[in-house]
């Protein structure tokens, strides 16, 4: 080759080089002197899956919002990065590390062992055990109970209806929680159950959703509970749409289609990520396993505007019941993870 | 492939240079319009690449990853067979090593249950491989359809197995118990570290070498054995290699199981070297960024490892964009990488009209021979 086809490619290699590693050197690793970083891993869903990520990144916000501490954040794209994106967060001078979600468990578990002057926080997660981790478990169960209550007593068929995302013990802890709910009100009545999958991919299928939302209504379901993430939006769509009732899940979904979800379970992953922050922040940070249910304010159901009117005096009086029945102990809901088995 | 009528060194280094160099400025339009620096980005991107503490091991395991998938696609396409199964082999090979260290790890000794096992991920691959192979050879069905096919089926059987009776107990992942102690793979970093230097943790394992050794294999294999000239000359024609007496159907179902094998491989660096039991979703679609590594790499080795390295580059740098910049979410990396799989593969041949006129121009035409 000619030697000024040469030149050219060592100059345009060379001054390339230059332009890329000479830039901004800086930029790596800045270091801030705080006390207090911390760091989120949000899961494959992304934090804007209007579900679960969704919730843990309303509690993050919160807090920064509240506190004006930054949260570094980050979402894994693959299996490895999990524990690269923990690792990365400690590196990076994170003081606490919140993990969102179970698949998160093994990453965090190593992790944790591995910095044992790192704190850690994992949410949905109650079987690890490290002196440095914080194990966030809520009772679905018990939160299923009511709105199990509020769509017997909404029935007017007697035939109510749950879709779950993926086949999991978690979501089959919904639907046992909802069954129970369900037959303490109507003891004969039908509840149809269908899980729209078993892979993650389930999460977030709103047609399928909606599919199977309509089949339970045309066998005679006037009440959906969906316990799904993304999937969800297509059961509430679809019972909307029949002019059915449907019940959202995690936050609350009343306002997806006012008039047409008769009440959400609440479950509050914002308030175990915002709780996480605080205690690091008020130095008050324990490890354990942290059980949030009715009692903790874990879990609940929604009231608000968009199902006022949907939400009878004496619907709300039979879920208050069923509210102080657990708080007093005197209902215990069955927890299908316990035995994996529901006895309804 | 196209012939160029091009100095050697050009295709080879200036148009993928400036396939590359089009793909990042356009990124870098994108980058500017979300109001970040593209160059501060892109330094960021190279030197969480390959600079960055334990940057450099995560792009050779991800690369290691891409070699593996992207080789059993080159091999498949030597005999013009379209292997989209790779997700699937690469499946079907971590189940293959999860069965035989989960019935043997513990009872016979690690090193023993590693070379089983690795073994196993390559027969189960090669079994997943060979069975589109049969149907395509034998039944005449599509390869294509077959092997995305059995990507499904490969998964179905996984989710079953993995939710079902695999299931490691008191969890809720669909995945298995971790090996036995001793069960894994060298990381590279520890043998570095014990031999006095210090290396930042990765998960890059000893599959690597692996992954080299397999690189090798596959050129002998294809250029300088009867078998590869065999299947090459397949790939040419099926009439003539069935005139020449070569039974093209049986080379099918070979290439077949071989690059099924070499797809189950991948699963050695993802479950062997770093998760140490079965999980779900461990392949992650590097089976089907294969079929991209392939076409970039011109499904010769040389071309599969430079290509797995580019992207492997790009799974890592990008992964440090997202940690760097809060505005740079994982979706933009994933645009970027499209980006450059876009100009460097797809339009890959842009280029070419436009130097062929300038070197036609500015070379005498006998130093073009030597190209």
């Amino acid at each position: 080759m000619s030697r000024n086809n040469l030149l050219l490619i060592v100059g345009v290699i060379v001054v390339a080089a230059v332009i890329i590693f000479n830039l901004d050197m800086e930029v790596a690793d800045k270091e801030e002197t705080v006390s207090l970083k911390p760091a989120v891993v949000f899961d494959m869903g992304g934090k804007f899956d209007k579900s679960f990520n969704e919730g843990v990144w309303n509690g993050v916000k919160k807090f920064t919002e509240e506190t004006g501490i930054e949260v570094m954040e980050f979402e894994v794209t693959n299996e490895t990065q999990r524990e690269q994106a923990m690792r990365r967060m400690v590196d990076k001078g994170a003081t606490i590390v919140l993990g969102v979600g179970f698949a998160q468990a093994d990453a965090i578990s190593k992790v944790a062992a591995d910095n044992p002057d790192v704190q850690f926080s994992i949410i949905d997660v109650g079987w690890l055990d490290a002196p440095n981790l914080r194990q966030y478990v809520f009772k679905e169960h018990e939160g299923s109970f009511l709105v199990g209550v509020a769509a017997a007593k909404a029935s007017q068929t007697g035939k109510v209806g749950f879709v779950g995302g993926q086949d999991i013990g978690l979501i089959s802890r919904f639907a046992c929680g909802y069954v129970g709910g369900v037959k303490s009100i109507l003891p004969n009545a039908e509840v149809y159950e269908n899980m729209t999958g078993s892979t993650p991919a389930a999460w977030n299928d709103p047609a399928r959703g909606a599919e199977l939302t309509r089949s339970q209504i045309d066998r005679g379901a006037d009440v959906v509970y969906h316990a799904a993430g993304g999937t969800g939006v297509g059961v509430i769509q679809a019972a909307a749409d029949a002019g059915k009732l449907a019940i959202g899940v995690d936050s609350n979904q009343n306002g997806l289609a006012p008039g047409s979800v008769l009440t959400s379970m609440l479950k509050r992953v914002d308030v175990a990520a915002y709780e996480t922050f605080m205690d690091a922040k008020n130095n008050a940070f324990t490890s354990g396993v942290q059980v949030l249910g009715i009692a903790e304010g874990g879990v609940d159901w929604a009231l608000d505007d968009n199902n006022k009117s949907l939400i009878t005096a004496d619907i709300k009086s039979a879920i208050e019941k069923a509210k102080d029945g657990i708080l007093s102990g005197d209902i215990v809901v069955h927890d299908f993870l316990a035995d994996q088995n529901c006895p309804y | 492939m196209q012939t160029s009528r091009l100095p050697a060194y050009v295709d080879i280094l200036i148009i993928p240079f400036l396939n590359l160099l089009t793909a990042l400025f356009v990124a870098g339009i994108i980058i500017a319009i979300i109001g970040e620096n593209p160059f501060t980005a892109l330094s960021v991107m190279l030197k969480g690449a390959f600079i960055y503490k334990g940057g450099l091991g995560y792009t050779l395991f991800y690369t290691t990853n891409f070699i593996f998938t992207g080789l059993a696609v080159a091999v498949a396409f030597h005999a013009m067979l379209f292997n989209i199964g790779g997700e699937g082999q690469a499946a079907m090979g971590g189940l293959g090593i999860g069965l035989v260290a989960l019935s043997l790890g513990g009872v016979i000794p690690a090193p023993f249950v590693i070379l089983l096992a690795i073994m196993g991920s390559a027969l189960f691959g090669a079994f997943w491989g060979v069975i589109p192979g049969y149907l395509q050879a034998k039944r005449g069905s599509h390869i294509v359809i077959t092997t995305i096919m059995f990507n499904f089926i490969a998964s179905s059987i996984l989710i079953w197995l993995l939710a079902g009776m695999l299931m490691a107990p008191n969890q809720m992942s669909p995945e298995t118990v971790s090996f036995a102690d001793g069960v894994m793979l060298f990381k590279i970093h520890e043998i570095l570290n014990s031999m006095g230097f210090s290396v930042a943790r990765s998960p890059l394992n000893i599959s690597f070498a692996l992954a080299l050794l397999c690189c090798f294999a596959v050129w002998v294999l294809i250029w300088r054995t009867r078998l590869g000239y065999r299947i090459r000359a397949t790939g040419f024609s099926t009439k003539a290699s069935t005139y020449a007496g070569y039974r093209p159907e049986w080379i099918i179902i070979l290439v077949m199981a071989i690059s099924g094998g070499l797809a189950g491989m991948m699963a050695v660096n993802e479950i062997l070297g770093v998760q140490h039991r079965v999980i779900l979703n461990f392949t992650s679609g590097y089976g089907f960024t294969g079929i991209a590594v392939a076409l970039m790499g011109r499904n010769h080795p040389v071309g599969i490892i430079f290509a797995s390295l580019l992207f492997g580059a790009l799974y890592q740098g990008g992964a440090e964009l997202d940690f760097e910049f809060q505005t740079i979410t994982r979706d933009m990396v994933v645009m970027i990488q499209g980006l450059i799989i876009l100009f460097s593969g797809a339009l890959a041949y842009m280029f070419n009209p436009i130097l062929e006129r300038f070197f036609s121009a500015n070379t005498p035409q006998k130093e073009m021979l030597d190209g």
